[in-house]
């Protein structure tokens, strides 16, 4: 009953806004409804309308995958400082940051669900209702870890956030423990998504042990950095204090992030042109070109040079302190780490193929419209998170006449 | 294939009939009946009473389309087949073998590849392989006159990934 | 989570609304290797109902199980291919796969240069000549290697591939999820995915399938050659063995030692394609000369 009013409550809440708050979510949920269109017509043909062949299997989706199980993993960022060195300034934005892991998580859960073909066997990999293959397949671990994360990053802040609802102090002993099982659980979800390329012994591009400290280097830029932004549009439409100390803060362990993330990357490149094996053919496909093949030659480059410029920005104190350059150098992380580990990570692995065969793959327009209807679905159901979880942060959206009564 | 029948059923009569010598020669393989042309067997029957020319030349009159490209620089016509029996093939210690049987011809030269055509390794096999696999002789696939084999067109390549063949 | 369950059920609704009972038996089927006999004979019967709508054929869809004692090899000789796809179309029309749009390839033929073996970037696959063989190349075909020791199948998350007692690497394709992880894990791209509806000429249907093996598929699972399973069981040799032309290819049972398979491992010259891999393939690639 209790439970029903607060629902009741919470839908009022999300239904009303200012103008720019509707046109806000109609703009996504036109987004949404388009990729939706896409996607039923995926499911009707088959996959064969993507850009997908035998070659290369996985595409568009499985990068947008790898990407935001990295931002996701991302938000323990926030967490480690705030809840072992008390570190204040980035304590009470905490909730809002797992809060947008949570909804990274789903929107990764939704890539992989738009690019498995027979989404109507899902339940296959249900354990004991279905077959799932724990501990033999990596996917298998990695739907257990994934949802389990979604859960962690659930449960913290709503716990939270009731408490406050009911304007009640947090239980300290109650939310602890999850909050420090949720540390090693987000480096466990992206050791996790890396192991599961990392494994394959068919791909020597992904068959570097590299692979996975790389994968928590660069997820620790990219998901930062996107918050970074995020949280300079919640203080600017709320009355949510997010101080400047907060951001400069986080930008700071990007740098040490992308020093790390620059380096491994280095590592790998020097070991594989160096002894110049015949493993060296995806790594040439990717900074040079195969065989005339070039395709993604300007991405990788693209993608390492915004990724230095970023660290210059971000490791100078004066430019990291300024919130114009601050900027900057989130945007170029976002967008430069999303390549390197998107289709940049994905597609050489399957070029060239194990027979040798070169097929250049880039997505087409159903991938497209799929992917970002899911990136404004998943920006959907963070700024509704945020149209509740606001209002209680701050104090403004509370339980009225049952104070008292049970929670 | 009706060609093989006939000469099966003329190489299965004459040996019935006639019962010449080395007709009933144990079965070592199951193989089909030779590949002979139709209508040549028995040779025979041209053959008998034409005198017998051993010299080394172009065929002009009969079997022109044979062309020897078999060791053709140390071999002839008659190195194989029996003069006086042209039913039969001679093996180099003068016994006669039917044409059904030409495989102890060629092991003669061919020792190894023969080793591996027994063990199934050389040539191919169709049917069951346990128990009832069928041999096929080395003259099925290989022309004895010309036993190289000649080059052929391949089957098409696949789609390539984009080919308008492979999208919807 | 929420979204993920929304998702489930919107699949599920779907699948529902067809309305077709058909459908909805298809859909709460049980993974192969845990159906009863009774269970399978049903399914099978599904199946054969529904080829005969589709195609206008009674086919009849074999369970068999492996015969005892027996783990299938597969001898290819180097020597003697002269690259000519026969094996390639014959392995197409004898395992139902789809002929176009998606064109599906059990076997790949590809083309080196002579001198060149092991790395196979500079392999050819489409290489289209008047005639074959080329003076300067040598071809080598490629399919499932059927792996001791496979990589495709430890990584399906739902068990929906696994290797039978007598070695094949089979699929059940009404199991599969379609995620192509085995596709990315398979060192011989020895598998392909239906991208959508198999296309098969009605009249040119092989009407004797095997559960596990050349019944035609369905949209967005993944399929591989499965050594003619339909064939091999019965005694008889695949489809690839008996379509070429220059005897390169040899089959058997590497349990037997009278085989066409285990003699040609004990004396001629034998190599397992990326054996640093430690796949244990059951392919052996050999040269008779």
């Amino acid at each position: 009953m209790e439970a029903w009013r607060f629902f009741k409550k919470t839908l009022a809440l999300v239904m009303k806004g200012s103008l720019a708050y509707y046109a806000w979510c109609f703009f996504l949920l036109a987004i949404v409804f388009i990729g939706l269109k896409f996607y039923t017509a995926q499911l009707d043909y088959g996959l064969i309308v993507t850009n997908m062949r035998d070659q290369v299997s996985w595409g568009l989706y499985i990068a947008n995958f790898t990407y935001l199980v990295g931002v996701a993993a991302a938000a323990v960022l926030l967490v480690i400082p705030a809840y072992i060195y008390h570190f204040d300034p980035i304590k009470e934005i905490v909730v809002l940051g797992e809060l947008f892991a949570a909804s990274s998580i789903i929107m990764a859960l939704m890539f992989v669900f738009v690019d498995i073909g027979r989404p109507d066997k899902f339940w296959h990999l249900l354990p004991f209702v279905g077959k799932l293959a724990f501990p033999d397949s990596l996917l298998a671990w990695d739907v257990i870890v994934l949802n389990g994360y979604l859960i962690l990053n659930i449960y913290v802040p709503v716990y939270i956030l009731v408490k406050s609802y009911y304007r009640k102090e947090p239980n300290i002993k109650a939310v602890v423990p999850v909050i420090l099982l949720s540390i090693p659980w987000a480096v466990g979800i992206h050791t996790v998504t890396a192991f599961l390329y990392n494994g394959l012994a068919a791909r020597p591009f992904w068959n570097a042990s590299i692979l996975a400290p790389r994968f928590l280097a660069s997820a620790f830029c990219s998901g930062p950095a996107i918050i970074i932004i995020i949280f300079q549009v919640i203080r600017r439409i709320s009355n949510v204090k997010i101080a400047n100390e907060a951001l400069f803060k986080i930008a700071e362990l990007i740098a040490y992030a992308m020093f790390l993330n620059l380096f491994l990357m280095g590592a790998e490149i020097f070991k594989e042109f160096y002894s110049d094996t015949v493993h060296l053919a995806p790594l040439t496909y990717l900074y040079e070109g195969l065989h005339n093949h070039k395709a993604l030659v300007p991405w990788i480059w693209a993608s390492l040079s915004m990724n230095l410029a970023a660290f210059f920005i971000f490791l100078i104190p004066k430019t990291r302190r300024y919130l114009v350059t601050l900027n900057i150098g989130s945007l170029l992380i976002i967008v430069g780490v999303w390549i390197e580990k998107g289709l940049c990570f994905v597609l050489p692995g399957f070029i060239p193929d194990p027979l040798g065969e070169i097929y250049e793959y880039m997505p087409n327009m159903t991938e497209t419209a799929v992917s970002m209807g899911i990136w404004a679905l998943g920006l959907l159901i963070f700024t509704l998170f945020m149209k509740v979880a606001i209002p209680i942060e701050a104090g403004t959206f509370f339980h009225s006449k049952h104070e008292t009564r049970n929670e | 294939m009706r060609a093989a029948t006939y000469s099966f059923l003329i190489l299965f009569l004459s040996g019935t009939l006639f019962q010449l010598p080395g007709g009933t020669a144990k079965e070592e393989f199951p193989v089909p009946p030779p590949p002979l042309s139709e209508g040549i067997f028995p040779c025979s029957a041209c053959h008998e009473g034409m005198p017998v020319n051993p010299t080394k030349r172009e065929l002009k009159d009969a079997h022109t389309d044979i062309k020897l490209h078999h060791a053709e620089g140390v071999r002839w016509c008659l190195d194989c087949h029996d003069p006086t029996n042209r039913d039969k093939l001679k093996l180099t210690s003068g016994e006669l073998v039917d044409f059904g049987e030409s495989y102890l011809l060629c092991r003669q030269c061919h020792g190894p590849i023969y080793r591996d055509w027994t063990a199934g390794i050389h040539g191919k096999r169709t049917g069951y392989f346990d128990g009832k696999r069928t041999y096929l002789l080395c003259v099925h696939c290989h022309n004895p006159h010309d036993p190289k084999f000649n080059p052929i067109k391949p089957e098409p390549p696949p789609y390539r990934p984009r080919d308008r063949h492979n999208v919807r | 989570m929420k979204m993920l369950s929304a998702g489930f059920l919107a699949g599920f609704v779907g699948v529902g609304t067809s309305c077709n009972h058909v459908i909805d038996e298809e859909f709460l089927q049980k993974h192969f290797l845990e159906m009863t006999d009774e269970e399978k004979q049903r399914v099978v019967r599904r199946l054969e109902e529904k080829y005969l709508r589709e195609y206008g054929k009674t086919a009849h869809v074999s369970t068999g199980a492996a015969k005892p004692k027996t783990l299938w090899g597969y001898g290819l000789d180097l020597s003697r291919c002269i690259g000519c796809r026969r094996c390639v179309y014959a392995c197409v029309r004898e395992n139902n796969n789809s002929r176009y749009k998606p064109q599906l390839h059990w076997i790949r033929v590809i083309r080196l240069k002579k001198g060149n073996l092991i790395n196979l970037e500079n392999a050819e696959h489409y290489y289209n000549p008047e005639t074959v063989p080329e003076e300067d190349f040598i071809y080598m075909p490629v399919q499932c290697q059927h792996c001791e020791n496979p990589p495709c199948v430890k990584v399906c998350p739902v068990h929906a591939t696994w290797k039978e007692p007598d070695g094949l690497v089979v699929v059940d394709y009404n199991w599969c999820i379609g995620c192509r992880y085995c596709i990315a894990a398979c060192p011989y791209k020895g598998r392909v995915f239906n991208w959508t509806r198999p296309n098969i000429p009605k009249e040119e249907l092989n009407p004797a399938m095997h559960y596990l093996g050349n019944r035609p598929r369905i949209k967005n699972v993944v399929d591989k050659c499965t050594f003619c399973i339909q064939r091999v069981r019965s005694g008889r040799y695949p489809a690839c063995v008996e379509a070429c032309p220059t005897g390169t290819r040899k089959f058997g049972n590497l349990l037997d030692k009278n085989s066409e398979i285990r003699y040609l491992i004990e004396n001629k010259r034998v190599f397992r394609l990326k054996e640093d891999l430690n796949t244990e393939p059951k392919f052996y690639y050999f040269f008779s000369l």
